[in-house]
């Protein structure tokens, strides 16, 4: 029995799960919600690594798959390099390095989830806490477009509306919970107060409880977005009341009109309510360690994701160096994926991009990407089958374990030797 | 006479989902998201039977999925999980932020006779053009 085990799934990044081992298998998880316990029981996986040949890939060794990507990489005039949000930091050290060294753009799985909600904290400055602190002490949390209860089954639990901590020791029912959302979803069900807006409307809502939090209610009219103006003014009420509070929030508002406008407002409205009392907020990010690639990206290059090294320094303009905006100008002439799945989760107009050029996955598991993939490498899941560091959606860095022996490389090896052969394509021109 | 329904549509993370999207070529993760969840008031209104299928369409593309009453939905907001049946009617555009909008996307839906394609299926039109080993 391993205890105390990392779950490589979601950004809670559960740290107190128990996997029964019997002669280096896996038989058994224990505490891991629905969506850990599928990813570490594991499913089919990549049996060996593949090259596209006639037309369909076919099975070769892992020697002939790194020369191959390494010279895909090296002749590109504009890589791609996406992913790196199911994978441990060192794995992003490795692929920095290697985008660094073929002059490529990096981007992580950020731009198509919270990216935006990074550039509303750059714009506007973050009154964060740890998921620690929001246990202990948070009497308020406000679920603003996000739905926990699907996406982080265990964070109420552990970490927020429902956990009980030092100085919040009746749990749930010492605490109230506001829910904002488009549509009525199971967190929803769990809330004091439910505030059902319309889609796309997330910045004037918003905007509104700023109005009645700074005393200036009587401006605003009686509805905005759907909403009652008596039902604003009782959950502003509720904000401005509370000792405590959090506001977590999800893609809701990062993937709707007005995107990173609407995190800045909410961090605004943060901000506002700390002139009355303390409250924080924190983006509830969705993969284990996305996180984490951002936080290596912004101490190796300034910038937390979408670097260009084309011109020989790190540059940093999303809308322009995103993954999805590189592809949809079909600008890039080759892409590495790790540790992600763009096929399955970019527009698709955005993919028929990728079906045009060459395309590298490494991965544990098939997955659409595989199916427009040239060069297909398969790796040991982290967290289960290698160790590495991860961070948790609060900035914790914490250690993930090996649980198991795995017959793949790790993603950092994998890396470690396409960047040896990208730098050996160097060394003879 | 078809009967076409605007709609808004969005797109996000269910439990069945989460709990495939490591096995996306597995009948489970097709179960858990080529489905399209409309109001009660949507689904009777476009007439549609037991396990019918639903075309939604947009000015990016269209796709057929199976339709589900969700009680939780307010009339003229259709949920289809996060995958590559909700992206094949979601735009490219970033509004300059790197992020498309996965959410708020304008849709007609209608109901329809067309199977749901599978995984292999969604993208068998595209053709590799690059990256051959030689």
């Amino acid at each position: 029995m391993a205890e105390d085990v990392l779950c490589p799934f979601c950004g809670c990044l559960c740290d107190d799960i128990k996997i029964e081992v019997e002669d280096d298998r896996i038989v058994g998880v224990k505490r891991a919600c629905k969506l850990g316990s599928s990813k570490i029981r594991g499913h089919e996986r990549t049996k060996a690594p593949m090259v596209r040949r006639d037309g369909e890939l076919v099975e070769t060794t892992y020697e002939e798959a790194y020369d191959r990507a390494a010279k895909i990489l090296k002749e590109a005039k504009r890589p791609l390099l996406y992913g790196w949000c199911s994978t441990v930091c060192e794995t992003h050290k490795k692929g920095i390095l290697l985008a660094e060294e073929v002059g490529g753009v990096i981007d992580s799985t950020a731009t198509v989830c919270h990216g935006p909600s990074i550039i509303g904290i750059e714009e506007k400055g973050l009154a964060g806490s740890t998921l620690g602190q929001i246990k202990n002490r948070a009497d308020l949390i406000v679920f603003w477009g996000a739905n926990p209860a699907e996406a982080h089954p265990r964070h109420s639990m552990r970490y927020s509306s429902n956990s009980s901590g030092m100085f919040t020791p009746e749990g749930r029912k010492g605490r109230k919970v506001i829910v904002v959302d488009v549509r009525e979803t199971r967190t929803a069900k769990n809330a004091d107060k439910f505030l059902l807006i319309r889609p796309g409307t997330d910045y004037e809502v918003i905007s509104a409880l700023r109005m009645i939090v700074a005393g200036k209610g009587d401006l605003i009219p009686e509805k905005v977005a759907g909403v009652a103006k008596s039902d604003l003014e009782e959950a502003a009420g509720m904000m401005k009341t509370a000792r405590f509070g959090a506001l977590l929030f999800g893609l809701g508002m990062t993937h709707s009109r007005g995107r990173y406008k609407n995190v800045d407002n909410a961090l605004s409205l943060v901000a506002d309510l700390n002139g009355f009392t303390k409250f924080v907020v924190m983006a509830m990010r969705g993969h284990y360690n996305v996180a984490g690639f951002g936080q290596v990206c912004a101490w190796e290059t300034g910038f937390p994701m979408s670097v260009d090294f084309s011109r020989g320094a790190p540059y940093f303009n999303p809308g322009e160096t995103a993954a999805c905006d590189l592809l949809a100008r079909r600008e890039t002439d080759a892409m590495l994926v790790v540790a992600a799945d763009p096929v399955s989760n970019f527009p698709r107009n955005t993919v028929e991009g990728m079906a045009e050029i060459p395309v590298i996955q490494i991965d544990p598991f098939p997955n659409p990407t595989t199916l427009l993939s040239d060069v297909v490498i398969p790796s040991a899941v982290c967290g289960v089958e290698a160790e590495g560091t991860a961070y948790r959606m609060d900035g914790l860095s914490l250690r993930m374990k090996k649980v198991v022996s795995s017959p793949y490389p790790t993603d950092e090896e994998i890396m470690q030797n396409i960047l040896d052969r990208v730098r050996r394509l160097g060394d003879d021109n | 006479m078809v009967i076409l329904l605007k709609a808004i549509m969005i797109s996000g993370r269910t439990l069945g989902q989460g709990a495939s999207c490591e096995a996306k070529m597995s009948p489970e993760f097709f179960k858990a998201t080529s489905f399209c969840a409309l109001s009660e008031l949507d689904y009777n209104a476009l007439g549609i039977s037991e396990g019918g299928n639903v075309l939604v369409k947009t000015e990016f593309g269209e796709v057929v999925v199976s339709a589900k009453k969700d009680e939780g939905l307010p009339a003229g907001v259709i949920f289809i999980p996060m995958g590559p049946w909700a992206n094949a009617v979601v735009g490219p555009d970033t509004g300059g932020c790197g992020t498309p909008q996965f959410k708020g996307v304008e849709v007609e839906v209608e109901k329809t006779k067309m199977a749901v394609m599978d995984v292999k299926e969604l993208f068998s039109d595209l053709k590799r053009t690059g990256g051959e080993a030689s």
